[in-house]
């Protein structure tokens, strides 16, 4: 009897075990929405969806940062460049969503084609996994809508591949194709962008990229030919000699905290939990292993036991 | 004795599995409470912080406005194109921005329509560019009315004069309704040529007719400054676009390149700090820069190439990175087809782990800047391949941006986190290896026993 309720104890564990891991894998993905957080736009975003950005750049350089969750609801020109930028950190896989309204289609004089694309903090166009990234309406049709996904944001890459990298990504939104009489007519649009996945899922693992991909947006300085002074990339990269007439800014991913044990210690991830859950089944098992050795043949077995030690205390 | 040692095997297995539960639930939490400080979860962040003391200008708008005798027309509402302008202009005004530096030119405002020579020269300062007094700006507005003809290009200038020199990006609006028939000068010329001075001068157009000639030049006007274009229908969509454009000459404002003129090789080429700059590369042409990255380092680097002019459908950007003899070390690329306002590349390079024994070693002895030891002097060399369309000039060249960065390098992980695993083969391997375990230590004690019996 008590051995079976060794072994029902002993299978509830197991179960207990093999559940861990699996709670443990599946809860980073139910929390790592990026909506629910953010510096900037906190108190905005903590009272229901922040109002849309109503503005949008026309260059790289002065792209329209979207915190995250927010969207961008814009009056545009047919043919206007429409840039914005957000900021994505390994392991998010983000998708970006756009609804043009066209203009009336009696001051339309044939087909429009809309492309979005995006490009990393390099300003590298970045490959579309999934989505119509640039559609065609016909003269009568009213709206179009365009996605792209990018593919998963890796932890880190070697500096001559193209792999998409934490820091600031630029959507260009653009007509490719349009009547030159219907150039400058009025649009509207829609652009929203999502993201899934967190720093869990994040490839390669321990990959770390020490500064994100986020562009300088300040004005350089040229250095006199024989300078010895260099730039050191411990100081930020906005040097204060730049006759920068302000300080712009530009959508960077909010750095991980640093604690006293960072360096030893790379945080708490999944792989704990199935470590340690490993363990304790090796351990389990162990000592279940050693109890069959000690008693191999049931009852029958602890009966000649018994026997033997009867047997030895008459002969002492 | 016997039931003392199983009540001490049980109370083992006991142990453990508190254990085992402990750490499961141990393993459970924090995995829980894991995003919130390493996810890393994006916003947007100003890297850097804007420094109120390094802005001497403020944003600079001039707004050039036709007063030409075809504004008298009414097409629009209902109304007449002057009134409609000078009642969105009237609400921009009143929705400037404080810190706006805002003025108002007139083209076509003094001269009637049977006078062409003077016609042809009138352009005059409304309201100066400044602090803006809302009821004097719009006071002035009111009195325009429908007069003369359309010297645009000369306008162009005026408002370039207006706007003064500076680092800052200026944006000039432009409001008409008719080409330029004072031409020469051309204005789409005289936007080129502004644009070239490296004034960081934007023209942004709005066109009050639909007609072919003027969209082509408004259009031209736009595309040669990296301004927009707007073909206005209703007076909701003139005032919300100004307004609109006087907003954008804030964030552009802020961020203005540094003019910088690369070389044709890489011994002359200026040397660069982590930055922007603005140049001018002609079709064809190649242009080189030097950015000094010490080991340990990682260069970042992107280019875009803007097609301010007429060019043919196929173009292409090359941004190489090479060492100072000419080595490559690596390239960005892009290439592309059809209407775009930029083509754009971009590459990343870090010297290798041991910067002695690499292949271009004698570099930064043979580097000419002298720019200090552990320095390797990188050469980016930036070219394009747009090719103007017939009878479009090939000089000034087309305006190029460049993003330079140092950081410091990234190292190839070493694996997963100190060696921990992963997933169901693991914990079937740790089940088999601690269930031998436990056999063979059973076995062992049972044949010690046994042993011990026999003697």
């Amino acid at each position: 009897m008590m051995r079976r309720v060794l072994g029902t104890g002993l299978l509830g564990l197991l179960l207990a075990g093999a559940t861990a891991p699996g709670a443990v894998a599946a809860s980073p993905t139910a929390q790592s929405s990026p909506s629910t957080s953010a510096s900037t736009s906190a108190s905005a975003s903590a009272s229901g969806p922040a109002a849309p950005v109503t503005s949008a750049g026309t260059s790289f350089l002065t792209a329209t940062a979207l915190a995250a969750g927010r969207d961008a609801d814009v009056a545009a020109a047919t043919g206007d460049y429409l840039y914005w930028e957000f900021a994505a950190s390994a392991g998010q896989t983000d998708t970006v969503r756009v609804d043009v309204t066209l203009p009336g289609s009696a001051d339309r004089h044939g087909p429009q084609s809309w492309t979005v694309e995006l490009f990393d903090g390099l300003r590298r166009r970045q490959a579309c996994t999934a989505g119509p990234q640039s559609g065609t309406a016909a003269q009568g049709t009213g709206t179009l809508s365009l996605s792209c996904t990018l593919r998963q944001v890796r932890s880190w890459a070697e500096p001559w591949s193209e792999d998409p990298l934490p820091g600031t990504y630029y959507a260009r939104l653009s007509v490719s194709d349009v009547p030159q009489t219907d150039l400058g007519l009025a649009a509207r649009v829609r652009l929203h962008v999502a993201a899934t996945g967190g720093a869990d899922d994040a490839q390669p693992e321990g990959g770390d990229l020490k500064a994100p991909l986020v562009p300088p947006v300040n004005a350089g300085a040229t250095a006199p030919p024989g300078a010895t002074a260099l730039p050191s990339a411990s100081t930020p990269p906005s040097p204060t000699a730049a006759p920068s007439p302000g300080g712009a800014s530009v959508a960077a991913p909010v750095k991980a905290a640093e604690h006293w044990y960072s360096g030893l210690f790379s945080g708490w991830n999944s792989r704990w939990g199935w470590t340690l859950a490993g363990a304790a089944l090796a351990g389990l098992a162990g000592i279940g292993g050693y109890t069959l050795t000690r008693h191999p043949r049931g009852h029958r077995g602890r009966r000649v036991v018994r026997e033997e030690v009867r047997r030895y205390e008459e002969v002492s | 004795m016997i039931i003392r040692r199983r009540r001490s095997v049980r109370s083992a297995a006991l142990a453990a599995a508190l254990l085992t539960v402990g750490f499961a639930t141990v393993g459970v939490l924090p995995a829980q409470a894991d995003p919130s400080p390493s996810a890393g979860v994006p916003s947007s962040t100003a890297s850097a912080a804007p420094t109120e003391a390094g802005a001497p200008e403020a944003p600079k708008v001039d707004l050039v406005l036709d007063v030409s005798g075809s504004m008298g027309i009414s097409d629009i509402d209902g109304k007449s194109r002057m009134a409609v302008a000078q009642r969105s202009i009237d609400d921009v005004i009143d929705a400037l921005p404080p810190e706006a530096e805002f003025g108002i030119r007139t083209l076509g405002a003094t001269y009637p329509v049977s006078d062409k020579t003077d016609g042809c020269k009138d352009t005059k300062v409304l309201y100066p560019v400044g602090r803006t007094d809302k009821v004097e700006a719009k006071t002035a507005v009111a009195t325009l009315r429908p007069t003369g003809w359309t010297p645009i290009g000369l306008a162009l200038r005026g408002a370039a004069q207006d706007l003064g020199s500076g680092q800052a990006t200026r944006r000039v609006v432009l409001i008409t309704d008719g080409e330029d028939d004072c031409a020469p000068p051309d204005p789409c010329d005289v936007a080129r040529e502004l644009a070239a001075q490296g004034v960081h001068l934007v023209v942004d157009t709005l066109g009050l007719a639909h007609d072919d000639k003027v969209r082509q030049q408004l259009l031209c006007i736009a595309n040669a400054t990296g301004g927009s274009y707007t073909d206005v229908r209703t007076q909701q969509q003139l005032t919300d676009r100004v307004k609109q454009l006087v907003t954008r000459s804030d964030t552009s404002y802020r961020a203005t390149p540094a003019n910088v003129t690369g070389t044709d090789q890489c011994a002359t080429a200026p040397l660069l700090t982590p930055g922007v700059y603005a140049d001018r590369e002609k079709f064809s042409e190649h242009r080189v820069y030097r950015v000094p990255v010490h080991a340990g380092q990682e260069l970042r680097a992107s280019v875009s190439v803007t097609p301010d002019r007429a060019v043919a459908l196929d173009y292409g950007v090359l941004l190489r990175a090479t060492d100072a003899a000419g080595q490559e070390l690596v390239r960005g690329t892009d290439a592309g087809s059809g209407r775009t306002d930029v083509a754009s590349t971009g590459l990343r390079w870090s010297a290798a782990d041991a910067p002695s024994g690499s292949p271009s070693g004698g570099s930064s002895a043979s580097s000419p800047s002298g720019a200090g030891a552990g320095a390797r002097t990188v050469c980016l060399v930036v070219s394009n391949s747009f090719a103007g369309q017939a009878g479009v000039q090939n000089d000034p060249g087309l305006p190029l941006e460049l993003t330079v960065d140092v950081a410091n390098a990234s190292p190839a992980p070493a694996g997963p986190a100190l060696g921990l695993g992963r997933g169901w083969i693991m914990l079937l391997v740790l089940t088999g290896a601690g269930l031998l375990t436990g056999l063979v230590w059973g076995w062992i004690a049972r044949w010690r026993i046994s042993v011990w019996r026999e003697n």
